[in-house]
């Protein structure tokens, strides 16, 4: 009788072995809101670009990391924010992050919002400034039309004359 | 016996079409200027672009068509409509110039999506987006809640006596003011008034939860845009849900309520007539289907168990459901979780809110609540002269900015147009399913954008189908205009085709 608990055991080893490798394997963020109820108080990894504000909140700080697909609402210490260096907008690349915490589907502390307690945090890639290039084709363009709308700015002063004479 | 137009008829839509264009075309210099204080070149091309394709346009028609005529009331519903689609066309180049657009469809979409202040999105990436082209996409919020025809005759236009009739094209029968350019003046007195007191408030909100100034008041005035005109776009892809603020919802849900509100109450608010919100149909109106709509929402999420606290399903349902009913459509929970976590009965309810809309004379879409009024005071007539002996007279009066004896003609022209939204409701639904989407989706979504909501349960993404897409932009600008000046532009084609 001893066997069959053992592999029992055993099995169940593995499987919860498997499990957690899964969940320690990065989650989108599709499949954390389409399958919220599965996740929902599981520890996961989620990874992306922080964009927007870094928004302290007493001890903690509140960031929104975007992978692509969705952004997702961060509850983190204030002391590991100070990693953050960059965070994403149009002249800016965030930091991209590796979130280790506790998903929720409907957060009893945030007012039911869907939310990542952060338990740590990585960065796997830095930010950086994006550089603003001009767009010769824009210029031009721009230049083109500008020629076109005074002519036709002369066109109308000329017809409108030619009515007031009339 | 169909009257082909006469080219005066042509003439007079020219012109005035024109100087609508000419207006679309000056709005979007105020994005120019965002970008040149950003110090965002390329944006600041994409507009400058936009402009002069506009202005060269407006210029052109504007001289080609002139004439000193007056509009009569099929060329005036026929410049609301023909305007709306060029503003689309207009408004649609710099934002696809951004390259945030997979396609100049999609630009055209939220294009319409903004000036029909519905707030459905196709935008990709809007986490990256200047503040320039954020503000545009709120700007034709603003413009377009407050009526694009509006903006044009009281900024661009004096004292033009066929004014009236491109205001009622644009689904405002009601004046505030004797005078339709007095009017939309006063429209936009009370709108930035409201401006400046929100974009102050939601900016110290946005402050004092960790965001950086320039951020916090550029956040406030975009969201209070968009909130007051009951559109619906956020700078963030979040939605409101960015914030992580009870205090920021509360303040929206404010303003939305205030977008909902006809302008003629406003009005009344403003010169001290305070009992004048209380005796009014459609406040009352409001308040009934606001408690109904919420009750069924509320038990709809109780059946499913999506909220462990009562706190939180009040917190969540509500927002959502004073959302829909402004026809809003900001949102603090995710598209799919109105269709994994909320169950039918909640979407039902959300449904319903957002069908039947805010106030006329508002900036809301949706069959409105003055229609809903008269509709519900004709059944109580009609149940009254059944139980009363027949002889008796059955009159039914209502209170609406004064005491009005019902008429027929007033409940026929309420059934009109409550069931061409009812129409327009189901042929959105139709073609969603013809896609292949489920029925409840389908209809979620199509009574968004008709209603010009802006709510979605996940349908509205770049990969939709073109034809979707198309259904939607039409969905849109049929319901902001109150189909009667898009009913005249397809049979002012049809007489230009077949006509004699």
């Amino acid at each position: 009788m001893k066997r069959p608990v053992t592999c029992q055991l055993s099995a169940i080893s593995v499987m919860l072995f498997f499990c957690a490798i899964c969940y320690a394997l990065p989650l989108s963020s599709t499949e954390l809101i389409n399958k919220a109820k599965e996740y929902d108080g599981k520890s996961v990894v989620y990874t992306g670009e922080v964009i927007g504000d870094v928004m302290v909140r007493g001890d903690f700080v509140w960031v929104n990391l975007n992978d692509g697909e969705n952004a997702i609402g961060i509850w983190l210490d204030k002391e590991a924010a100070k990693e953050i260096q960059f965070t994403g907008s149009y002249r800016a690349k965030g930091d991209r992050l590796e979130v280790t915490g506790v998903f929720h589907r409907v957060c009893v502390q945030h007012g039911g919002d869907v939310d990542i307690h952060a338990q740590g945090i990585r960065k796997i890639t830095p930010g950086q400034t994006v550089e603003q290039k001009l767009n010769p084709g824009k210029r031009n363009i721009a230049f083109i039309l500008l020629g076109i709308l005074c002519l036709v700015l002369i066109f109308v002063r000329r017809q409108g004359s030619r009515i007031a004479i009339s | 016996m169909i009257l082909r137009p006469q080219p005066q008829d042509i003439k007079n839509i020219g012109y005035y079409s024109g100087k609508i264009i000419i207006g679309i075309g000056l709005t979007m210099l105020v994005p120019v200027v965002i970008a040149l204080l950003f110090a965002e070149i390329n944006p600041a091309l994409d507009f400058l672009i936009g402009t002069e394709i506009a202005l060269i346009i407006g210029f052109i028609l504007s001289r080609l068509c002139f004439t000193e005529k007056d509009l009569n009331w099929m060329q005036g519903m026929v410049v609301v409509s023909f305007s709306w689609l060029a503003a689309m066309l207009l408004g649609a180049i710099p934002l696809y110039l951004s390259g945030h657009w997979r396609s100049y469809l999609d630009a055209c979409f939220d294009a319409m999506s903004g000036f029909a202040t519905t707030g459905l999105t196709l935008v990709q990436d809007l986490d990256h987006l200047s503040y320039a082209h954020n503000l545009w996409r709120h700007l034709i919020m603003f413009i377009g809640g407050q009526g694009i025809v509006i903006v044009a005759l009281s900024l661009f236009m004096k004292g033009v006596s066929g004014a009236f009739k491109m205001y009622v094209g644009e689904a405002r029968d009601e004046r505030v003011l004797p005078n339709v350019i007095r009017t939309s003046r006063f429209i936009w007195l009370v709108s930035i008034i409201y401006l400046i007191a929100s974009t102050l408030a939601l900016g110290i909100v946005g402050i004092a939860n960790g965001m950086k100034p320039v951020n916090a008041f550029f956040h406030g005035a975009c969201i209070f845009m968009a909130a007051f005109d009951t559109g619906g776009f956020a700078p963030q892809s979040q939605n409101i849900l960015y914030y992580h603020s009870l205090l920021f919802e509360v303040i929206t849900i404010v303003i939305m309520i205030l977008g909902a509100i006809n302008f003629n109450l406003h009005y009344r608010i403003w010169t001290g007539d305070r009992r004048e919100i209380w005796k009014n149909i459609e406040t009352r109106t409001l308040c009934i289907t606001i408690l109904l709509t919420f009750l069924i929402t509320l038990i709809g999420l109780n059946q499913v168990g999506s909220y462990p606290r009562a706190v939180i399903m009040f917190r969540k349902g509500f927002y959502q459901l004073i959302s829909a009913h402004t026809t809003a459509g900001y949102v603090t929970i995710y598209a799919r979780q109105f269709i994994d976590d909320w169950g039918n009965l909640a979407l039902v309810g959300i449904i319903c809110a957002m069908a039947l809309g805010g106030g006329t004379c508002s900036t809301t879409g949706g069959i409105k609540m003055l229609r809903l009024g008269i509709i519900a005071k004709a059944l109580k007539q009609d149940l009254r002269r059944i139980i009363l002996p027949e002889r008796a007279i059955v009159e039914q009066r209502l209170h609406h900015l004064k005491e009005i004896f019902l008429e027929d003609k007033q409940v026929r022209a309420a059934l009109l147009i409550t069931v061409s939204y009812l129409a327009l409701y189901g042929i959105g639904a139709l073609v969603g399913m013809l896609y292949g989407y489920p029925f409840l989706e389908s209809l979620f979504e199509s009574t968004s954008a008709a209603a010009n909501v802006g709510l979605s349960c996940g349908i509205t993404t770049p990969s939709m189908p073109a034809g979707l897409k198309l259904t939607y932009i039409v969905q849109m600008w049929s319901g902001r205009l109150e189909f009667m000046s898009v009913f005249t532009l397809i049979g002012f084609f049809i007489a230009a085709i077949k006509g004699r």
